[in-house]
């Protein structure tokens, strides 16, 4: 990918959010990843408008070494809940970009998302607000953060297997 | 079926017949006998910390409400309004001021049920109203305790009582709230809510299971492991090596944990020390344990290290972690599981910092050990409608002599715990069966 920094545009942020969600619903999870930065957070609530991720019990608040692995784990051979694999599925709307500061190189998009996942003959549908931090790092949009809010975060679910 | 006798015969030193799995009638009995005859944990009175709050859940099948009453104690009343049957509340938390008030024709109801208005009364004179039952107001379990902040409740007025049935096994619940340096505990958000769908009991055999992990969860500690490795073990670890590599730990370890056994079926693994025994000190807070304890009694609570406590019937607690897991019974396959924190009042943040991770990282729908767990207790509950044996194996370490009334401890690997929790199933569900039956016919 050729340098980001001098003439990023609005629809360069909106493109990357719906690319990084082809790659989780094409199983890229190696590619996906590398979107990250190390230090980037993937953060998923559990009480509606929760404010504090760390001093109550969120359902992910991950680190790189949790998301690499998640990833891992998936493809391992002893991974007996994902034989058979689960599938996913998102349908974007198209994202807000809430901030867009190239000259700081600081992005940050509001995105609704339908989010399906399947296994066996279960199939779960799920209303999320995203909420991407993006950052410039040598030259290339990298996550910083990741907030998956789930619109009935309190309620009750069987697994959740892949990463909405 | 219905009969003690047909009761007794389910469960057979070491082994158990599959129907207390799968069967719809032996969880029916299950809520009528053995979760009226027991103690039930409903919540923390943290929950309800004002006057006219209130808490709903249930015992068994049975929709409850705790409520902080106008006396500043918890009562526990059945959530049906006494006239049609309409659920008084309806929320999972919330205030209700002095009184309940039923929305469908406005019966109102003091916080510890007294029935205190009906409009247009005067409608039910001369009609032998005032001799109905359901005119008492809304009806109170048997019997309630709060101990130490942990809400339990009896559904039967007559049985064993809070004491006895739990007997030394409190001493979990003691350290727990031992661990706070101003002595209680207050909950720290909503639970995790996790729908299992399996038998109850899976998940209850599942904590003091010290054969399972190094097998089921291999997938994600031996991953976590394999991977830090790769990076050249660096230090600090990182937080998952704490918490999820543990359950990789050979079986010699979990062998050594222990397990002590107590009657009435409470029990726990970790006698001697457990997976959380290796945890980084949080700066402060022995400090804080020592000048409220002193330096001996602050050790004492702190080497204290038990794994997983069982509360017959359905709630698992660590207190290392200051950690409840309900297991909620919704159907013979399908189990309701919260897991709640708690936060130690006087402690420093990391403390709930710390017990908030563990709680997503094991007991989320998108833990990855969660994940395991649950692909396993859904396997059984499919694979015991094959025909091919009536009984599931409990057989580890058993002795012929075992004499569950008698508090034990023994080899962490051993099944004794589940035995355990078995001969009080047995106990609970009869205790007043035959009674029952003998009224009905
Ligand atoms: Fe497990």
């Amino acid at each position: 990918m050729e340098d980001m920094t001098q003439h990023i545009t609005r629809d360069d942020i909106i493109d990357f959010i719906y690319q990084e969600a082809r790659m989780l619903d094409e199983g890229r999870y190696d590619e996906w990843l590398s979107l990250w930065l190390e230090s980037g957070i993937y953060w998923m609530p559990l009480d509606y408008k929760q404010s504090d991720p760390i001093n109550a019990t969120s359902l992910l608040y991950e680190d790189h070494f949790m998301l690499r692995l998640r990833v891992e784990r998936l493809n391992g051979a002893r991974t007996f809940s994902q034989k058979p694999k689960s599938r996913c599925h998102h349908v974007l709307q198209r994202p807000f970009v809430d901030v867009f500061e190239p000259l700081e190189g600081r992005f940050q998009t509001n995105t609704s998302v339908h989010y399906v996942e399947t296994r066996l003959d279960e199939q779960i549908l799920l209303a999320l607000t995203v909420t991407h931090d993006l950052k410039i790092d040598d030259g290339k949009l990298k996550i910083a953060g990741k907030k998956v809010e789930l619109l009935n975060s309190d309620a009750a679910f069987g697994n959740i297997q892949l990463l909405p | 079926m219905g009969h003690s006798d047909d009761i007794r015969a389910l469960f057979q030193g070491y082994q158990v017949h599959r129907d207390v799995y799968i069967s719809n009638d032996i969880y029916e009995f299950e809520m009528k006998h053995l979760f009226a005859n027991t103690w039930v944990f409903l919540g923390h009175d943290s929950q309800t910390p004002n006057k006219g709050d209130y808490y709903t859940t249930q015992i068994g099948d049975q929709p409850v409400i705790m409520v902080r009453h106008t006396d500043d104690q918890i009562h526990v009343l059945l959530n049906r309004c006494p006239h049609k049957g309409t659920k008084i509340a309806i929320d999972r938390t919330g205030n209700t001021g002095k009184f309940f008030r039923c929305p469908y024709h406005a019966w109102s109801f003091k916080t510890d049920g007294c029935l205190l208005a009906i409009p247009l009364k005067k409608g039910y004179q001369d009609t032998g109203f005032e001799n109905n039952q359901n005119t008492k107001g809304m009806t109170p379990v048997g019997a309630v305790k709060n101990y130490r902040g942990f809400i339990f409740a009896r559904l039967n007025p007559e049985g064993v009582g809070f004491e006895e049935f739990f007997g030394d096994s409190l001493s979990t619940l003691d350290n727990m709230v031992d661990r706070a340096p101003e002595g209680r505990l207050e909950v720290a958000g909503p639970p995790l809510r996790y729908m299992h769908r399996c038998n109850w009991k899976m998940l209850l055999e599942n904590q003091t299971d010290t054969c399972h992990p190094m097998v089921a969860h291999e997938s994600s500690a031996g991953t976590a492991i394999k991977i830090f490795e790769e990076m050249g073990s660096p230090s600090p670890r990182p937080p998952a090596m704490q918490i999820i590599a543990p359950f990789m730990s050979p079986y010699e370890f979990f062998e050594g944990m222990g397990i002590r056994t107590w009657p009435n079926g409470h029990g726990h693994t970790g006698v001697n020390m457990s997976i959380h025994s290796d945890y980084d000190a949080i700066p402060g807070y022995f400090e804080a344990m020592c000048d409220a304890y002193g330096e001996e009694k602050a050790k004492t609570i702190l080497d204290d290290n038990r794994h997983n406590t069982i509360y017959f019937p359905n709630i698992m607690a660590k207190g290392p972690l200051q950690q409840i897991r309900n297991f909620i019974p919704l159907a013979a396959d399908k189990t309701l599981v919260e897991s709640w924190v708690y936060r130690l009042v006087g402690a420093p943040d990391q403390l709930i910092a710390m017990s908030s991770m563990y709680n997503r990282m094991i007991n989320a729908p998108t833990s990855i050990v969660g994940h395991d767990d649950l692909e396993m207790y859904e396997r059984a509950q499919e694979g015991l409608r094959t025909n091919s044996s009536d009984w599931v194996n409990l057989q580890r370490l058993y002795g012929e002599d075992e004499d569950y009334s008698k508090e034990a401890v023994e080899n962490g690997t051993t099944e004794r715990q589940m035995r355990n929790q078995f001969d009080a199933w047995v106990k609970f569900m009869t205790y007043d069966m035959d009674k029952t039956t003998a009224e009905q016919t």
